[in-house]
């Protein structure tokens, strides 16, 4: 299978005030047709800052390089016109917080018909109707009333649900979904998982899941994408990720989640020492080496490439994997 | 022997917004209480009653036997330094100005007893000590530390006053779970080591595994269930509870798909206008006739209590996800 979106070297740094600040490095990922891959990292990661680049939307300060690829063609260094048809029709973003990113003066239906009158010309009633169609699409209870609601009128998960009908509207071929389910509390996370699930079942659509939490990515994703400080620390089918993570910070961060049953009887969590560096530079060592119980001078005086490691299409930068039971 | 803490009856209103509408609750000496529910929940407004930065509306809350209720500030005073708060968001609730060690001084600066300087810079250093930073991180300011250490310095500051009971209110849900893990083992450690009675509030269940004695869980202002944290795990009794559970995803791909979800819907009823009866019917798969008309009572089951029409005392229990009874 061809891959949809194919990303390589991308790095992404940023001119600050204090100095080069180094966000992302060599990071490649693909996506295939109708695949759901999911991009884990904490904070400072660069999940975030890789998601953007892909159409386009970081700031001037930004310095990107690298290559996206999407069906085939380059995004990096295309002009704005070029990117403009791609956004929105292509390549759809849902964010975390859906109070900011929706217009609090205009309804819902007017704000998800806007799409559809830039990209598919269609007249406002038309839009209006397919509004209504779409907002029963992603789970709207009585729809045709809804699309004339303000976003102060919906609940949290409804916002949402609108952020991904206004996402899906032109039908694109992949939808980046940044931490969609973070500001939502857990009983209306589930739904909204579903949503996206039901999307790639029915439209095909290819979904890139950005988020800190591993149990959406163990709920939704086909594959994961480790990211580490800037890099990809490992790339993976999600049960063999999880069942036998080869990388020493995938394996602390799996036993750093409490997990309902997993500690009962135990007494502490696992916990990873030290702190996510912030880096000027990426050194020519492991980012992860400080903070790694398995660390010693290959790992601070070279950095390890992301190399197969016996089982198809696991992939680990990692100098001393951890050993498979 | 005297609770830690004793709530009865607790009722908050703001204006017509009914935050708290009748929550009771004890704390033994030393025993550890996770209050979880989601957002809009009220379990904040009940930690800031107890803490009294809120005077409630009704209700009373004792503290190691006293009667805090209807105290004013002056009254309050003597009584501070027995109960100390940890908030949810370090870099909010350290003041930007003040050096750590003033930071973490101040509740001793400002207690009833008189504490000298000199007693004052040895407490900061030992408290410092205690939650695992250095004794020089005092003369640093906020900024300059990381958010694990930031929560750090809020816990120090918290128990520098030597309380009997701490209210956590969402600790470690602004940091990263690498840190967050840490944060975790750290409050279990004093926690045992010290043996300060706590209430620990948030929203993520798995987070109160290992930490909580006793489990209560509160929706729209009302206590749905509570009991000892092994009960609340393996047979939890009220359907929200169940549906917090099973909506939770667990880190392991193979036991997540294997789950039958609970789906909720997610228009979430409004504390200005809470539904009649159960409070949760109107998400409640399970709701019926009587839901809407009768407050369910709290019903005792196992060693623990739930407020649901389906639950019994001969340990009767709906379970959400196939609509039985077993």
């Amino acid at each position: 299978m061809t891959a949809i979106l194919e990303v390589a070297d991308l790095t992404v740094s940023f001119e600050t005030e204090s100095g080069t600040v180094s966000a992302v490095d060599h990071v490649s990922l693909d996506l295939a047709p109708g695949e759901i891959v999911g991009v884990v990292g904490e904070s400072g990661c660069g999940k975030s800052v890789t998601a953007m680049s892909l159409a386009g939307l970081l700031p001037h300060s930004a310095r990107v390089t690298g290559s996206v690829r999407l069906r085939g063609t380059e995004l990096i260094g295309a002009p704005e016109a070029s990117l403009r048809r791609v956004r929105g029709k292509e390549l759809a973003y849902v964010f975390q917080e859906p109070m900011t990113s929706l217009n609090p003066v205009l309804t819902v239906g007017r704000q998800i018909g806007e799409v559809l009158q830039v990209h598919e010309r269609l007249s406002r009633r038309q839009a209006r109707a397919r509004a209504v169609e779409l907002l029963s699409l992603v789970g709207i209870p009585s729809a045709a009333r809804r699309v004339d609601n303000y976003p102060h009128q919906l609940s949290g998960g409804m916002r949402q649900r609108v952020m991904i009908a206004m996402a899906v509207a032109c039908d694109p071929t992949v939808l980046v979904a940044d931490e969609p389910t973070t500001a939502l509390d857990v009983t209306v996370q589930a739904g909204i998982l579903e949503v996206l699930r039901d999307l790639r079942d029915r439209l095909g659509t290819s979904i890139l899941v950005i988020t800190h939490d591993l149990g959406v990515i163990a709920d939704i994703a086909d594959r994961v994408v480790v990211m580490y400080a800037g890099r990809v620390v490992e790339r993976a089918p999600v049960t063999s990720l999880f069942a036998r993570p080869r990388h020493q910070y995938t394996h602390g961060l799996l036993n750093a989640s409490p997990v309902p049953g997993r500690h009962a009887g135990t007494e502490r969590l696992q916990e990873i020492p030290g702190l996510v560096p912030v880096l000027t530079t990426q050194p020519d060592a492991c980012t992860f080496a400080e903070r790694c119980p398995a660390a010693d001078e290959t790992c601070r005086g070279s950095a390890p490439p992301l190399a197969p490691i016996g089982e198809p299409d696991h992939l680990v930068a990692c100098w001393h994997p951890v050993e498979v039971p | 022997m005297t609770n830690a803490l004793e709530i009865s009856d607790l009722v908050m209103h703001f204006g017509p917004v009914r935050a708290v509408d009748g929550v009771s609750l004890t704390i033994p000496r030393g025993g550890v209480t996770a209050l979880v529910g989601e957002s809009g929940s009220g379990k904040s407004t009940v930690g800031r009653c107890v803490v009294r930065l809120l005077k409630p509306t009704s209700g009373t809350v004792r503290i190691g036997g006293v009667d805090v209720t209807g105290l004013n500030r002056r009254q309050l005073r003597p009584h501070r330094s027995a109960v100390s708060i940890v908030f949810q968001d370090p870099a909010g609730s350290l003041d930007p100005r003040m050096l750590v060690g003033d930071v973490v001084a101040e509740p001793l600066r400002l207690s009833a007893s008189r504490v000298s300087r000199v007693g004052r810079e040895r407490r900061v250093a030992e408290s410092l000590g205690q939650v695992g930073l250095r004794a020089e991180v005092a003369r640093r300011y906020p900024h300059e530390l990381s958010g694990g250490q930031r929560q750090r310095v809020s816990i120090a500051r918290a128990l520098i006053s030597r309380p009997s009971l701490l209210i956590a209110d969402e600790p470690t849900s602004a940091l990263d779970v690498s840190v967050q893990a840490s944060v975790l083992n750290l409050l279990a450690d004093l926690q045992r080591d010290i043996g300060f009675a706590c209430l620990f509030i948030t929203h993520n269940l798995s987070a109160v595994e290992y930490l909580a004695d006793e489990i209560a869980v509160m929706y729209l202002g009302q206590l749905m269930e509570k009991g000892p944290r092994s009960q609340i795990f393996s047979e939890p009794a009220h359907p929200y509870t169940q549906a917090l559970l099973a909506a939770a995803p667990v880190a392991d791909p193979v036991r997540q798909r294997a789950r039958t979800p609970v789906l909720l819907g997610d228009d979430l009823p409004s504390a200005l206008d809470p539904p009649s009866g159960c409070r949760f019917r109107t998400r409640c798969p399970l709701a019926f006739d009587t839901c809407a008309t009768e407050v369910p009572p709290h019903v005792k089951i196992g060693n623990g209590e739930a407020a649901c029409h389906l639950v019994q005392a001969d340990g009767t229990r709906p379970d959400v996800r196939t609509g039985a009874q077993e």
